[in-house]
């Protein structure tokens, strides 16, 4: 199973540890937000608005070298505008794995 | 030079700004979370670049492209690759650059954007833009199709657009609009009146009639007039 790491983020940023912790910053402010709209939004079976949530956490999951979950995240995006949401539990675990990695 | 980036995501719109800054060669003076406040923003100055995300809900990066007339030199910001083939059928488009962007794609961009140089010919992108704009009415961008308008009148700091369905009051000038509308389509025949030159009726020595109304055509006008017309 594959773990968030730096490896992007170091890749973008170099030797820049201002940087790096910039992005990480405000991935941490953004995440949480986007997580709990994802969340609300696939309550509300709303399902285009989930896939728009999924696109825009796709970045993240990428940001912390998650090339694997990107993938899946990707299909996610396009089955959700079918209103196919058979990969969500996966998807939910990609984020509880962020989510420990980021606020942990 | 001088861009504007815009992305929904911020961590995005952060890692633009900061290899912009890294590369001293790009001055970022504007950062936009959504392509309409980017596009009202644009009504009033002149950029030279737009980092821009094809993703956005509502108003996608495609839908920014299409609104601008003159379009700058354009860098695509996407986490997608398949829009590649749809994003260089526009000629402002430099470069597509496949987030999480790297310092080393950055720089390869900008390369790409140093030797890039505006192709002269009318293309596909040309047309696509002329058929519609965006005006600024109580706060909101309506979408007006160019070839509607018949008549636009300056009213003081207004604009007055008359189209086949709908008349709108904008806060905007005559040269401002004019710049924005195909030559081919209109001209401005008197200082206050632009007009859609394939909806005249009729023709008087310095007057039109366009639909209902008499427009005054200047005497320096005329000739010009004259000249776009299919005279028999």
């Amino acid at each position: 199973m594959e773990q968030p790491n730096l490896s992007v983020i170091k890749e973008i940023a170099g030797d820049d540890l201002d940087f790096q912790n910039s992005i990480l910053e405000i991935m941490k402010a953004e995440f949480f937000e986007e997580v709990k709209l994802y969340k609300e939004n696939f309550l509300k079976q709303n399902y285009l608005e989930t896939s728009n949530d999924v696109h825009k956490l796709k970045h993240k999951i990428s940001l912390l070298g998650l090339t694997k979950d990107f993938e899946l995240a990707a299909e996610l995006e396009l089955s959700l505008k079918k209103n196919d949401y058979k990969l969500h539990q996966n998807f939910l675990e990609i984020l509880n794995k962020i989510h420990v990695y980021l606020y942990d | 030079m001088d861009c504007i980036v815009i992305d929904d995501d911020a961590t995005a719109r952060l890692i633009i700004k900061k290899l912009c800054l890294k590369s001293e060669l790009i001055n970022v003076i504007e950062e936009f979370s959504s392509a309409i406040d980017a596009i009202k923003y644009l009504n009033n100055k002149t950029i030279d670049l737009v980092f821009l995300d094809i993703h956005m809900p509502t108003f996608s990066g495609f839908d920014f492209i299409k609104t601008l007339k003159n379009p700058p030199k354009i860098v695509l910001t996407t986490s997608d690759t398949n829009h590649a083939l749809e994003a260089f059928e526009f000629k402002s488009v430099v470069d597509y650059l496949v987030k999480p962007v790297t310092e080393k794609r950055f720089n390869s961009s900008l390369e790409k954007l140093f030797t890039f140089s505006n192709p002269v010919e009318i293309g596909a992108e040309d047309k696509i833009k002329s058929d519609f704009l965006y005006v600024n009415v109580d706060r909101r961008l309506v979408k007006v199709d160019i070839p509607s308008i018949y008549l636009v009148e300056a009213k003081g700091d207004y604009i007055s657009i008359k189209t086949d369905t709908k008349n709108y009051l904008v806060h905007s000038t005559l040269k401002k609009i004019e710049d924005k509308l195909p030559s081919n389509m209109f001209i401005k025949i008197h200082r206050s009146y632009i007009i859609n030159f394939s909806q005249i009726i009729d023709i008087e020595e310095y007057s039109v009639l366009i639909r209902k109304s008499v427009i005054p055509v200047s005497r320096s006008k005329k000739n010009e007039l004259m000249k776009k017309l299919n005279l028999l």
